[in-house]
This record gives C-alpha cells, structure tokens and sequence, in this order.
C-alpha cells in the first residue's frame, strides 16, 4: 500500500488514537505567556483519582500505547506518581511535559525507577533572558535544575521541549549543543495562537523567512523531534519527518483535566468538544462522538486547491486557522507562500475566537515566591 | 531499553513477534507497537497482520511463507518482514 493512501485511510480516522494527550490539571505554578489551554488554577471539577484510573484501565482495553500527559504542571496533581505507576503497570506508556520546578533529586529518582516513561523538560529560550519572558523569572534555572536532577539520578534520555517563537528561532544551534550536553532528544514544536498563545502570536509567531530557515535546519536533522508539528513548512518541498497531516479527531485528541474530549490539543473550545469521557466513557466518544465522525469525512481542499503543495500541506493546522479568525477553508495563517498572511488581511475586522474554558490566574505571581 | 537482536533476518530460522510487541487491528492492517525501543510500525495489509501474527508457529519464516503467502507475493512479505526486524519488532 502506497504512503499516500495510508494517509488517505487515517484522514478516515483510526480504531483509537495514536496520540492522545491527556492534560491532568489545570493547575500551573507559572503563567507561560503563550499557553494553549490557559492554565493556572486548578478546575475544582477535575478527575478524581478512581476517575483518573478508570480512564487509564480505558486507554489499557483501547491498547492506545501510550499516552502524552501535560497540563496545567501535571506534577502538581498530588497522586501524579499514582497514576503515572498506573499506566505504566498496564503497559500504557506515559510521555508527560514538564516545567521541571518539581523536579527535585528525590522526584528525579523516583521518575527515573519507572519504565516506559518519557519526559520532556520545557523551556522557550537558550538563555534565562529570552526563556523568562515568556515563562517568568526564575522558570529557566529550574528547568536546567530539574535536567541537573535527572541527569544525577541517571534518569537516561529525556527531552527538552522548545516551542518555535520569532526569539527562539534564532537559538536552534544553542538548543541543540543543549541537548548534546545533556544527551538529551530536541523537540521543536510550533507556537499555536490557541490559549494564551492568542494574544501573543501576532508577536511571537516566526516570520516567513524564519519559518524557511526552521525548515532547512528540520531537513538536515530527521533526529529533532517535531511531533508533526510543522507539516505546514512541508509545502516548501520534501516532506518533514512525520505523517504529514491534521490528525485532530483522526488519530489525534485532547483529555482535559475536566474529562472533556477536543478534537486536539490546541483546540479548547465549545467548537470543537466532542464529548465527555464521565458520561459513557472515552471510547464512544473517540468512536461515536459527532464532531469526531464529522472530521473524519472527506474535506475539501477550498482556498488551496489550486495551489500545486496542497497534497504536500494538506491546508495546514486547523487550530492556527480558527484561532486567528480564518476559515477552515482558508490556507493556514504562516502558510509558506504568503496565502495565509493574504487571506487574514481581507478580513477587515478578524474575530479571534478565544479558548472557552480560562483557567488563567487572575494575579500572576512570581516563581521564587512559591514554594 | 531492550537490546535488539542484531541477528541477520533469515528465512530458514524461526522468527516471531517480540513479546514486547503489542498488535492492535486497524482497517488498513494493524499498528505495532514496540514497548521497549518505542517505535510504532505501521502494517499495511491485513494479510501481513495474519503472517506476523503466526509467524511463531512455524518453524521457520519460509514454512510461513509457503503456508500464508502466494508466490507471487513472497518477495513483498519478505522485505516486510525484514523490515520489521530490522525495527527489532522480532525475536529469535
């Protein structure tokens, strides 16, 4: 069977997720700038413990292999461990993000005695300078204090996690001799305006010419982690590492700590709920949910169809486009030819749409004043 | 980590499916995933599912081949199978 047409069965949709993402808690102890699902306080409605583990027996029985825990600061859940053990016992991978602030030599050990799990340390800058203004002072020695931790510990591989912003862009060579440091994987993936992030991409997303730079540095490193981030700069010509696609409600989706089921993990929004896995659990929602059988339907290529790399972009993040007020229809908003840029400067008043659950802090406070 | 058997891919020994190989059925064939070295295969026919499934119960990969396989076909499922091992998605 030819790629193209294993690409065509998963636009279909799969019999589960190959990559869900399971956000534990809304809770944060930083106030990241650009967060896509706008966390800080903890949802009081958030799964229990038996809730959270009956949901792990579910993703078991679905044999979705592993499962991508964020937050929200997952470690700020007290039965974090609990759970992470859990899965793990139940061969269900866990690959969880981290800020690293509770990444202590004691939490570092106990990570490093469990199997099957990745981690990945966050950080947005090279440097302290360009990394706090976007997760708060002080947040860019932690995580360097937790990579400390688990290289000490002997934890093994982790990765460093970076999201591409018009500042970090430029550090890609000092992230990578980071990582080299640590012998640790790079990930790159891409800043979306979804959460918070929507009032800062404007700002903050890489230019065009940053985006072609990103590219070239993507194709001559097949071993940077992307999570299939950057498809969209696959129109400049060879495809990027990766399926190449929108997996969202194919073979992609979102938990939120709540129990809500999103088509992705950059779409928390009434638009794109599909449902709630306290109500007759997590399958019928990734099987039967309607928004879910909706986008698993042929779409039409729309402003893109008569451009020759459709098939190579397939139109881009559906996230990016809602969430800068463009159409489904409509290319993406840094499509490499400019058709993006074009499409949101005929909007004469562009309505941004806004994550529908913010669990901001109303008052942000600064890291070192938390204990 | 696992180690990866590092063993040439040879039709006339006994090759199957690493007990740390899970299979879960798509309708394209089944993805394979791999708990110790964390590689997700894709196997893109249902057939190839059926033959990785079994394999075990041979006593080589070619009494496979002859039972599951057309000749026509044998070529493909051999490379596939290599493939798959080269993944260290088989043990000896």
């Amino acid at each position: 069977m030819p790629e193209s047409s294993l690409r065509d069965r998963f636009e279909r949709g799969l019999a589960a997720p190959i990559c869900l993402t399971w956000e534990l808690t809304y809770a944060c102890n930083l106030a990241c700038t650009h967060c896509l699902s706008s966390s800080g306080r903890r949802d009081p409605r958030e799964l229990t413990t038996s809730e959270a583990k009956k949901l792990i027996d579910e993703i078991a029985a679905m044999q979705i292999f592993y499962v991508n825990i964020g937050g929200g600061e997952p470690m700020v859940r007290r039965d974090f461990f609990e759970l992470v053990e859990h899965a793990v016992a139940q061969r269900v991978g866990v690959k969880f993000s981290t800020n690293g602030t509770r990444i202590d030599r004691a939490a570092a050990e106990r990570l490093a005695r469990i199997d099957y799990l990745d981690i990945q340390v966050s950080i947005d800058g090279a440097d302290a300078a360009t990394n706090d203004r976007i997760r708060g002072r002080g947040s860019y020695a932690a995580a360097r204090r937790a990579m400390d931790n688990l290289r000490l510990a002997n934890f093994g591989q982790f990765k460093i996690s970076v999201v591409m912003t018009r500042d970090s862009v430029e550090q890609l060579d000092d992230f990578e001799a980071l990582a080299r440091d640590y012998g640790a994987e790079l990930r790159l993936t891409r800043l979306r305006p979804s959460g918070r992030g929507a009032d800062v991409w404007n700002d903050l997303h890489p230019t065009l010419d940053q985006g072609r730079a990103l590219y070239r540095w993507l194709l001559a490193r097949p071993n940077v982690l992307t999570g299939d981030s950057f498809f969209h700069l696959s129109a400049l010509g060879n495809p990027l590492e990766g399926l190449n696609l929108c997996g969202a409600g194919r073979v992609v989706c979102l938990i939120d700590p709540v129990g809500d089921v999103y088509a992705c993990p950059f779409v928390i929004h009434d638009e794109f709920l599909a449902g709630n896995v306290r109500e007759n659990g997590f399958a019928a929602v990734w099987s039967d949910g309607e928004l879910f059988r909706s986008l698993r339907e042929p779409t039409s290529p729309g402003a893109c169809a008569s451009c020759g790399s459709y098939d190579a972009c397939r139109g881009g993040c559906m996230a990016a486009k809602f969430f800068t007020g463009l159409e489904m229809t409509d290319p993406d908003p840094e499509c490499v030819f400019g058709h993006g840029e074009r499409a949101l400067a005929t909007k004469q008043v562009a309505i941004r749409p806004h994550s529908t659950p913010d669990h901001s802090r109303r008052v942000s406070v600064s890291l070192t004043s938390r204990s | 980590m696992s180690t990866t058997s590092i063993d040439v891919f040879d039709e006339s020994s006994h090759w199957e499916l690493s007990p740390q190989v899970s299979l879960r059925d798509e309708a394209f064939g089944a993805l394979a995933y791999h708990h110790g070295n964390r590689r997700l295969v894709f196997l893109k026919s249902r057939d190839l599912v059926e033959l990785v499934r079994r394999l075990g119960d041979f006593d080589n990969v070619s009494a496979a081949l002859d039972e599951l396989v057309s000749s026509e076909q044998r070529a493909r499922y051999v490379a596939a199978l290599a493939s798959l091992h080269r993944s260290g998605l088989l043990s000896a």
